[in-house]
């Protein structure tokens, strides 16, 4: 019996197997080295094509020029508009997108039952899959002609129009990874606290939220780098003017500084375009270093 | 079904016809029962005999199931706990609870322990710093703790982890403490320290505590329960139920041939 139940692999079958087995892990590495390989790429080919214009035009005068006129005959190249719109707009979003996007997250994480719930998350996965030239194309329809007879303003393509379309843009991005983690709040925390006699909304203000502060946070910093990157909805909504920002003004971003000039731009300027690239670039890195530290210590904290 | 004569005069929680259902499947049936002040009360059964059930309806935490329904009556000192003038999370601030798994909160230790008090209202640094410290001496784990207030909570063992939870439970001046089978997750001399603070939580308290552990419910408390599929089979004296119990059912459990 004992002998039925030897192993009789050959020394040459074994060999094949262990070679099957290395050539489906190159295969792999391979596909997995294609990401890097691309974000690689696109950081090498940013830098080196970035840089020339800001060493013609100066890197002080390049990032805190306030004048952009690039197809002028005497051509100015100063981005600060740009950064400043970006951030403003980043920001502005933010500041209206949050708050709606946290109370949202709690109520279908925490409160909202059945049907409600059903209908509210639905809703959520929806508005994350509108592509975003029809978020500029309602803003275009409806908000801007809203905040011209609203406030009494000439044109009501501006920051403001611009802020309230990419607050709605981040939503679903903050709802659902806000959602994610409110979940994964162990339930007996949340018991411990009902049980002392905290009522339902203070448990989940005063424990839950407190409990999920790091994907809350995380959420956050993916709404910010979903605003800062957004072209297309921008773009249809902003004016693209290149003023320095303000609520009620014609501006530009940086996303739309690059996307509205590349099609008939050359020389110097289109050298420039390619540098206010490396700027968003930059900025983006910036983002996702932060909400790596951010899932990286909500991790920790679980562990 | 009362314990002894001195503790007949003060029920603190009495039950009436208590049924539980969760959807279709019975876990409750008809239970009556007498819990006597500043006593241990030990509900002992096998598993699903609706023992937690019934713990969890005292406080009304069982309202947390969405499937549970519940018929008959609880009073907790006279009042009628499922009056909808009763405002549950007032009840629960006098009837608190100790789960099975420690479960403190992501926080401090103080933090832990203030919980309670600071989301009902106290706000005075020196008050709180009197309440952390006198629940966590009556909790018997203020030595171990007081050099480590401000570290995170989730750092202590799991058997200070559920001090620190009887603590938290009693910064907020309970009347009774439910404990859900609250050494099952703990080592055997985290569980002696455990038992010994229940022995000295008598003073103050009503404990009311499920256990799997037979000789725990022989070695703390003064009476015993014995729930059977639902049913309160039997309820009386310790003493008496671990050594002439009346039913069999009751006998068979307590001495291993079943559960």
């Amino acid at each position: 019996m004992i002998g039925e139940r030897e192993i009789t692999v050959t020394a040459q079958e074994s060999a094949r197997r262990k070679r099957i087995e290395r050539i489906i892990h190159g295969i792999f590495l391979m596909l997995g080295l294609i990401t890097v390989g691309c974000v690689l790429l696109i950081t090498i080919y940013l830098v080196i094509s970035g840089i020339p214009a800001m060493r013609t035009i100066g890197l002080k005068e390049f990032l805190f020029g306030q004048k952009w006129a690039s197809t002028a005959a005497e051509p100015k190249y100063g981005i600060l508009p740009f950064i400043l719109t970006s951030i403003y707009g980043t920001a502005g979003a933010i500041v209206l997108g949050v708050p709606i996007g946290f109370f949202a997250a709690v109520y279908i994480a925490k409160i909202a039952k059945g049907r409600i719930r059903w209908l509210l998350q639905s809703a959520v996965g929806m508005l994350a899959g509108v592509p975003s030239v029809v978020y500029g194309l309602v803003g275009m329809m409806v908000l801007v002609p809203g905040i011209r007879k609203l406030f009494k303003v000439p044109d009501g393509a501006s920051l403001l129009a611009s802020i309230i379309v990419l607050a709605v843009m981040i939503l679903p991005s903050i709802i659902k990874v806000s959602v994610t983690a409110l979940e994964a709040v162990p339930q007996e925390y949340e018991e411990a606290s009902l049980a002392m006699g905290a009522t339902p909304i203070e448990t989940y203000f005063r424990v839950s939220v407190p409990a999920a502060k790091s994907g809350i946070a995380a959420a956050v910093v993916l709404g910010v780098g979903r605003a800062i990157g957004e072209a297309m909805a921008v773009m249809m909504v902003a004016g693209n003017a290149p003023n320095m920002p303000s609520l009620f003004e014609s501006v530009r971003f940086l996303t739309t500084a690059v996307a509205s000039e590349m099609s008939y731009s050359s020389g110097l300027q289109r050298q420039a375009l390619f540098s206010i690239a490396l700027v968003l670039y930059f900025f983006i890195m910036l983002i996702n270093a932060a909400l790596n530290f951010f899932l990286k210590r909500g991790n920790v904290k679980q562990s | 079904m009362n314990v002894e004569d001195k503790q007949k005069s003060d029920t603190i929680i009495s039950t009436k016809d208590l049924n539980v259902w969760y959807d279709d499947f019975q876990a409750l049936i008809d239970v009556s029962m007498e819990i006597p002040e500043k006593s241990i009360t030990a509900l002992i059964g096998p598993s699903g005999c609706g023992k937690s059930t019934f713990l969890r309806t005292l406080n009304r935490m069982n309202d947390l199931i969405d499937c549970a329904k519940t018929t008959g009556s609880v009073f907790y000192r006279g009042q009628d706990i499922f009056d909808p003038s009763m405002e549950v999370s007032e009840l629960r601030r006098h009837i608190g609870m100790v789960f099975q798994k420690p479960n403190p909160f992501p926080m401090s230790v103080y933090d832990n322990v203030a919980y309670g008090p600071r989301t009902h209202g106290t706000k005075s640094r020196a008050k709180l710093d009197d309440i952390v410290e006198r629940s966590l001496r009556g909790a018997a784990i203020w030595d171990e703790v007081r050099d480590k207030l401000r570290q995170n909570a989730l750092g202590l063992s799991g058997g200070q982890q559920q001090r620190l939870c009887i603590a938290r439970a009693l910064a907020v001046q309970p009347d009774v403490l439910l404990m859900d089978e609250p050494t099952s997750a703990l080592d055997p001399i985290s569980t002696t320290k455990i038992e010994e603070l229940i022995l000295q939580l008598k003073e103050n308290y009503t404990i009311i505590i499920v256990t799997h552990n037979m000789q725990q419910a022989l070695r703390i408390s003064d009476g015993t329960a014995f729930f059977l599929l639902g049913d309160l089979i039997e309820y009386g004296s310790t003493d008496i139920i671990f050594s002439t119990p009346s039913d069999k059912r009751t006998e068979d459990y307590i001495t291993g041939r079943f559960g």
